[in-house]
């Protein structure tokens, strides 16, 4: 634009503005009890209405938590996505950020977020979800938020990990990878190459637009339906290799006690999973007719039902689950139900494609040697209604 | 004979035309990966040149480990890395992990928590030498490095099984 052509669309504006302007003294003239004023006008960024406020829980600097209960339908708003590292937020300048694909290739190579970006691209929406989900809880003062808040939904974009490696040509051998994160601790976990060339993508975009920093910006792995850990942020390096690196974080980190004292080591998917996300604590509710909503998934396929107890378990009955119904997604279960004022306990659980059902408390207790919560835990969640429709969370058992 | 030769040459190009490789990105050099390659395997693949012994280990400990993980590997703000009655039933580096190159490699890669990748190479080994020696895995003086690092057995070894789970029931 030149200067000279300037002058002419403030102009243009001005007389759009004096049109409006008569029309609005027209309208007072006849229903001046109805008279409305034109609001602001488009502007390049929109907010949220200032009367709603929605925020993710941040907890020791090191983890966020989504707000569950005050979400709804399936993908989570990409800035209420949880978070989760292990040395902060890096700041990576996309011109200059690669990922080097190197080890037993043919030919070692890398990549610009701008090469990554001209590949064939691939959009799928699943969640992500830490294997630490349900270990931070507020006793019965738990929200849907804290219990199980660390799991999001996003639609991604990207290119398939299987695609990047066929540029660099996997030597036969080859059955693991090392994929490692350019954030200060340079975080790294080795992945099967069987999952590398499944259904695994670098992502460079979320809900549509660049991923944010906090979800590894300017790209990710992500490996849908395992768990978040593995789907290493500002992704930066893959190692193919012939065996497992065994790093900190598949050893003493996210491995799981058994009955029988050993440690259960690369406990990659994550098992099904539901929550009722309404009426929970904190809300207090009348009684009457009450939706019962929630969100279940599964890292090993779809969810088939949801099962919901009205009465502490005693009887279930089936959720209608709200489709399309997707392979490793947060999918949302809804269930009509009139509270007849009587203090009752509710509770959800999810089956998936499997045959699993998700279990109580103290089933995974009883096969995990211990009386407390640890990686890997996904029981059965009871919201307890008090006759004053006040809500506290219970752990069901 | 003739016929299909014509016939060979024609259909070449077709042929080597791989409509799955795309020529995009660039060649790593051996330079390029030699600045990120940091891994180290649990067979020793990836330990670097260098050397560290106990007594450096301790020096190196107290300045740049001691205020989150205690003066004596024990007891301070962040995780326990040396196995003492007092903390028996805790994961640490010798009740807990499995291989001796793992603690290298962390280290290396994420350690000190506000400044990774400010020690040098012998400063790791040393350190790594250090906190064997605190659990009683190794002797006052061993020195560490690239060939013995990895021979070292670790008592957690036997503790960590392959995921058996494959979806439906029972719980596991």
């Amino acid at each position: 634009m030149t200067d000279s052509k300037k002058p002419d669309l403030k102009r243009r504006n001005l007389m759009v503005g004096a049109a409006i302007g008569t029309g609005a003294l027209l309208s007072m003239n006849s229903v001046q009890a109805n008279e409305r004023r034109p609001g602001p006008g488009s502007s390049a960024v929109g907010t949220r209405a200032d009367t709603e406020s929605v925020e993710r829980l941040p907890f020791g600097g090191v983890v966020s938590f989504t707000p569950l209960h005050e979400l709804h339908g399936t993908i989570t708003p990409s800035d209420l996505h949880f978070e989760r590292h292990h040395g902060g937020i890096p700041r990576l300048d996309p011109t200059q950020h690669e990922l080097v694909i190197h080890g037993m290739v043919a030919q070692p190579l890398k990549f610009t977020l701008g090469d990554l970006k001209r590949f064939p691209s691939v959009t799928r929406t699943c969640f992500i979800e830490c294997s630490g989900n349900y270990v931070t809880r507020f006793g019965n003062q738990s929200t849907p938020q804290i219990t199980c808040g660390l799991t999001s939904q996003s639609e991604w974009t990207g290119v398939p990990l299987a695609t990047l490696l066929h540029q660099a040509g996997v030597k036969d051998k080859a059955t693991w990878l090392l994929a490692e994160g350019g954030d200060a601790p340079l975080l790294s976990r080795s992945i099967p190459m069987a999952k590398a060339l499944d259904d695994a993508l670098v992502v460079y975009a979320q809900n549509g637009e660049a991923i944010r920093p906090e979800q590894g910006y300017p790209f990710r792995l992500l490996l849908p339906g395992w768990e978040g850990n593995t789907s290493v942020k500002w992704l930066r390096r893959i190692a193919v290799s012939d065996a497992p690196f065994m790093t900190r974080e598949e050893t003493s980190k996210y491995t799981d006690k058994l009955a029988d004292g050993n440690y259960r080591q690369f406990s990659f998917t994550m098992d099904a999973r539901s929550i009722i996300t309404y009426p929970t604590y904190p809300a207090t509710i009348e009684p009457g007719m009450h939706e019962i909503r929630g969100l279940a998934w599964s890292g090993r396929g779809r969810i088939i039902a949801v099962e919901v107890s009205t009465n502490g378990g005693q009887s279930w009955q089936k959720a209608t689950l709200q489709g399309p119904v997707l392979d490793k997604a947060h999918t949302r279960f809804n269930l009509p139900w009139r509270w007849n004022g009587k203090a009752t306990e509710i509770q959800s659980r999810a089956i998936d494609e499997t045959g699993y059902v998700q279990p109580t408390l103290k089933q995974l207790q009883a096969v995990r040697a211990t009386t407390s919560t640890n990686y890997h835990f996904n029981p059965i969640v009871g919201w307890h209604i008090k006759a004053d429709g006040s809500i506290e969370m219970t752990e069901t058992g | 004979m003739r016929l299909f030769t014509c016939l060979l040459v024609l259909a070449m190009p077709i042929l080597a035309e791989d409509t799955s490789r795309y020529d995009l990105g660039h060649e790593a050099t051996s330079e390029d990966i030699a600045n990120i390659d940091i891994d180290v395997m649990p067979d020793g693949r990836g330990l670097p040149p260098g050397e560290g012994t106990v007594t450096n280990g301790e020096a190196v400990y107290q300045q740049q480990c001691a205020a989150c993980h205690g003066v004596s590997g024990e007891g301070g703000p962040n995780d326990a890395l040396v196995s003492t009655p007092a903390n028996a039933g805790k994961k640490t580096i010798g009740s807990h992990w499995p291989y001796a190159t793992t603690v290298f490699d962390y280290i290396r890669r994420s350690m000190p928590y506000d400044r990774p990748g400010s020690l040098s190479d012998n400063d790791v080994y040393a350190l790594t030498s250090y906190l064997l020696y605190r659990n009683q895995l190794i002797a006052r003086d061993v020195t560490l490095d690239a060939d013995s690092l990895h021979r070292i057995e670790m008592p957690a070894r036997a503790l960590f099984v392959p995921d058996d789970r494959k979806g439906g029931m029972p719980i596991k």
